[in-house]
């Protein structure tokens, strides 16, 4: 964003759920050392997308590819010596990005399960009737009343329907 | 008799049956009642909390709630249902403005939290309830030193502040347990390291590198078999070999066994009782060693 502080991103993170540990990071690199997918792809770097959070580049950081590929492991969060929660913060990220209309597909097929079903993994006729023959009970019905209106009060269907508006 | 609410999330339901008929037969002889709740949903692990976080707390709430209304504490199976409603639980009981905001929230759906209930995973019941002594008690079959890599999974472990389950440098219960029903527990490098299981569907290239390294550390430390708790280290371990077949031209034939079947077969289950046509690679190798 033009003209946008430095400081307005960190404060935009810090004020979300799961993103308020950002500004403690001293950059020490821990994170990045004990990441697998570091240590597997260039394409991804905890350190580098906490700094480039921190030093405001706002479109870079929510428009990239690099803030979805944290495996959510917690591996770093649990030897971060500031006591950065990074993989939280990664959330707060994505969190964000998907407010924006930044959605990979898929994150939309699991929000439709939870909206649609109430599950992320469908249950398919065949599974039905493989649990009837080894005598597993029948799946009791998911709560989908509720989950709606839990859906509806946190307003995450509208952010679903802004992107589908957006990609239209 | 304990009880217990079964938390069985998606995955295991949806797709591997295997699992939670040896959880169900296991936990049953040993003296478990699971009782199975209406209402249950999703229980918003990291694919929903990378979506929107309060969404997910309210979620894992409001099935802790359908717990508290049951008057029991909740078992679960999947260390991903393990890890979305311990933290939910412990953070509402712990941060009561969070807890406050939440509650607005499900009083749209006719619910509260009230910071009633316990979260199990299902090798705490074991260890706590039922104890490693009687455990070994109750084995009839001993795995017979089969050499097993122990893999946890993240989310049983970390955020350990959060979840509270062992040390999460040098875990200790799930070795214990796998020793107790008379099998090895070898170590092997990068034991705790993820299997890059949920970057599946994002970026599959870069989830099946990380298998890989699981399954290769796990043969050259001459593993018999990788036993998993979680639903979705099974599919990316297990359907995981097959890509692994197909891209990197290589075969392990590792077997990849729940712990919950493992604990079956120990207990005396038929290897016919349980659905081991689950599993893509086969685990004959693994039912011959034991015998
Ligand atoms: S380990 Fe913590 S302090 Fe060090 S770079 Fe990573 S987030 Fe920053
Ligand atoms: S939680 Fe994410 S950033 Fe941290 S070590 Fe795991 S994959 Fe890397």
């Amino acid at each position: 964003m033009a003209g946008e502080k430095p400081l307005d991103f960190a404060r935009e993170i810090t004020n979300r759920l799961g993103g308020e540990t950002i500004t403690r990071c001293y950059q020490c690199g821990t994170c990045a050392s004990t990441c697998p997918v570091a240590r597997t792809t260039e394409r991804y770097n905890p350190r580098q997308i906490i700094r480039l959070a921190l030093l405001g580049q706002r479109d870079e950081v929510l428009k990239g590819d690099s803030i979805w590929l944290c495996a959510s492991c917690y591996n770093c969060q649990e030897r971060c010596p500031q006591k950065v929660e990074i993989a939280d913060v990664i959330y707060a990220l994505r969190n964000i990005a998907i407010r924006e209309g930044n959605i990979p597909a898929i994150y939309t097929e699991f929000a439709a399960g939870l909206m649609s079903e109430g599950r992320l993994a469908p249950i398919s006729k065949f599974l039905e009737k493989k649990r009837a023959d080894y005598g597993l009970p029948p799946l009791k019905p998911t709560g989908m009343e509720a989950v709606k209106k839990i859906l509806a009060a946190t307003g995450f269907d509208k952010v679903m329907f802004k992107k589908e508006g957006a990609s239209q | 008799m304990t009880s217990y609410a079964l938390f069985l999330g998606c995955t295991i339901p949806a797709r591997q049956p295997h699992y939670e008929l040896a959880a169900r037969k296991a936990l049953t002889k040993l003296g478990i009642e699971l009782v199975d709740i209406e209402g249950a949903t999703c229980c918003a692990p990291p694919p929903l909390q990378s979506i929107d976080l309060e969404t997910s707390l309210a979620i894992a709430a409001y099935n802790i709630c359908l717990a508290e209304e049951a008057d029991l504490n909740i078992l679960t199976l999947c260390t991903g249902c393990f890890e979305s409603l311990t933290i939910a639980n412990h953070l509402l009981k712990e941060k009561p403005e969070l807890r406050e905001k939440i509650n607005r929230i499900l009083s749209n759906a006719g619910k509260e939290f009230r910071g009633t209930k316990e979260v199990r995973h299902y090798l705490q019941v074991l260890m706590n309830d039922i104890g490693v002594d009687r455990l070994k008690q109750s084995i009839v079959k001993p795995l017979n030193n089969l050499k097993v890599a122990a893999f946890s999974g993240c989310h049983l472990l970390r955020p350990s502040e959060l979840l509270r389950f062992d040390d999460p440098e040098r875990p200790r219960i799930f070795d214990t347990l796998i020793e107790a029903l008379g099998a090895k527990s070898i170590p092997y490098k990068n034991k705790l390291r993820c299997c890059g299981g949920l970057l599946r569907g994002y970026a599959d290239d870069v989830a099946l590198a990380i298998a890989r390294d699981k399954i290769v550390n796990a043969y050259n430390a001459r593993a018999d078999c990788i036993s998993t708790l979680c639903p979705f280290c099974f599919l990316t371990l297990d359907l995981g070999q097959m890509l692994i077949k197909t891209t990197y031209k290589e075969e392990y034939n590792m077997p990849i066994i729940h712990y919950a079947e493992l604990l079956s077969l120990s207990l005396g289950v038929e290897p016919k009782e349980l659905a081991l046509d689950f599993h893509k690679i086969k685990i004959d190798k693994v039912l011959e060693k034991i015998g």
